[in-house]
């Protein structure tokens, strides 16, 4: 409890994060690399044809991990947009405003790899059942909140504007991951749970869980870095800020 | 310290309660919303309410279900085409079609038709889906599946 508590002072100054995350950025990514690398060739070229789909399926490798990464920045902007309200946090709002063109993105890619996979599957690109329309609510969330950020001036305002918009929006995440559950969609219910035996063999779901993990460090890497870039853009008129700069340029 | 000891700072504990609040009274509002539009929300008519006379006639609705083995008759031509759709329990209705049917319309599996349902009770598709579930599995393993049945 200690520690955690010492943590989140510490969190309250964004300079003792820039000087933590230095090498987050560089290891994130080299994990993102070989997971991704691997995850993808294994799962494009040596995991099994599905016996329905054929080859249709390995979109999955693609569409499942951005659909789950794209959720996650959402949920992590809400929290975020919590922080800020309550404990006034400014490096939540740093992060709040750097997730969201990554969760774009990555929401972005999910619907389109899944209008993708539609087509020779379902035989349409697009149908407005329950999770394929949640899913672009939650892209229209993303949209709506840069929208916003970018239409107020005053930082401290935007930041709050956005957090609240973030929070309210957070209502989606529950309903694009249990609309396949609580309505009769076209898309399919998930495959995975905590409590039941994966729908798919391991040479199947092994890919997949390292493409997962690998979005997943892929998101670290670019969101610190953002967020590092977003501190030095937000403190620019402080002194520790210019010491990095020279340092920097020396 | 006695602040510390007691844990969050009153305003912030305050600020906290109201973000709570404010949200749990919003999901609540969706969530009334959602149960109320709960038909709506869903995409098409499953078979036991297509055929219990739950669904619309003569309008564009869509209806979904499983294709039943073995239903499937294509007329000469080969455009035409007649199915039945079924809940695999009791509830089934014959679905005529003419046109393309998707790479992975096959009997025994999800369907999903847009159309209209007639008097008869039968249903005219204009359109045909394929609906696939959860379940990945390589050639080889629905091969052994099939052996050990046997």
């Amino acid at each position: 409890m200690g520690v955690l508590k010492t943590l989140w002072h510490k969190l309250g100054s964004p300079r003792w994060f820039y000087d933590m995350s230095r090498s987050w950025s560089m290891i994130f990514g080299i994990l993102a690399v070989l997971l991704l690398g691997a995850g993808t060739l294994w799962g494009l070229a040596y995991a099994p044809a599905d016996y329905q789909q054929g080859n249709s399926f390995r979109i999955m490798y693609l569409h499942v991990p951005t659909a789950l990464v794209a959720q996650s920045s959402y949920l992590m902007m809400g929290i975020a947009g919590v922080v800020l309200l309550v404990w006034r946090m400014k490096l939540a709002d740093v992060l709040a405003a750097a997730i969201v063109p990554i969760g774009f993105s990555m929401t972005l890619i999910a619907l389109f790899t899944g209008a993708i996979w539609g087509k020779p599957t379902w035989g349409t690109w697009w149908v407005w059942d329950a999770r394929t329309t949640s899913m672009l609510v939650l892209l229209f969330l993303f949209i709506g909140v840069g929208a916003l950020r970018d239409a107020i001036t005053n930082l401290e305002t935007a930041g709050r504007a956005c957090a609240v918009l973030a929070i309210v929006g957070m209502i989606n995440i529950p309903i694009i991951k249990y609309s396949v559950d609580w309505w009769l969609t076209l898309h399919q219910t998930s495959s995975f749970s905590l409590v039941e035996a994966p729908t798919m063999p391991s040479s199947m779901w092994a890919p997949l869980l390292l493409n997962v993990l690998g979005m997943y460090c892929f998101l670290g890497a670019v969101l610190t870095s953002a967020v590092r870039t977003g501190i030095l853009k937000r403190e620019q008129n402080t002194a520790w800020v210019n010491e990095v700069v020279e340092q920097e340029l020396a | 310290m006695t602040r510390t000891r007691r844990g969050m700072h009153p305003v912030r504990r305050k600020r906290l309660i109201i973000v709570v609040f404010v949200f749990s009274g919003l999901a609540l509002a969706v969530a009334l919303a959602m149960q109320a539009l709960n038909e709506n929300i869903n995409l098409f008519y499953p078979p036991d309410e297509i055929v219990g006379g739950h669904a619309p006639l003569n309008t564009q609705i869509r209806a979904g279900g499983m294709v039943k083995m073995g239903s499937v008759r294509r007329t000469a031509e080969g455009v035409d085409v007649e199915f039945v759709i079924s809940d695999l329990k009791n509830s089934e209705f014959v679905v005529t079609y003419t046109g393309i049917l998707p790479d992975m319309f096959r009997e025994g599996q999800g369907v999903l038709a847009t159309g209209r349902l007639l008097d008869d009770g039968s249903f005219l598709a204009v359109e045909v889906l394929a609906k696939h579930d959860e379940n990945y599995m390589p050639p080889e393993l629905i091969d052994m599946g099939k052996n050990n049945d046997s």
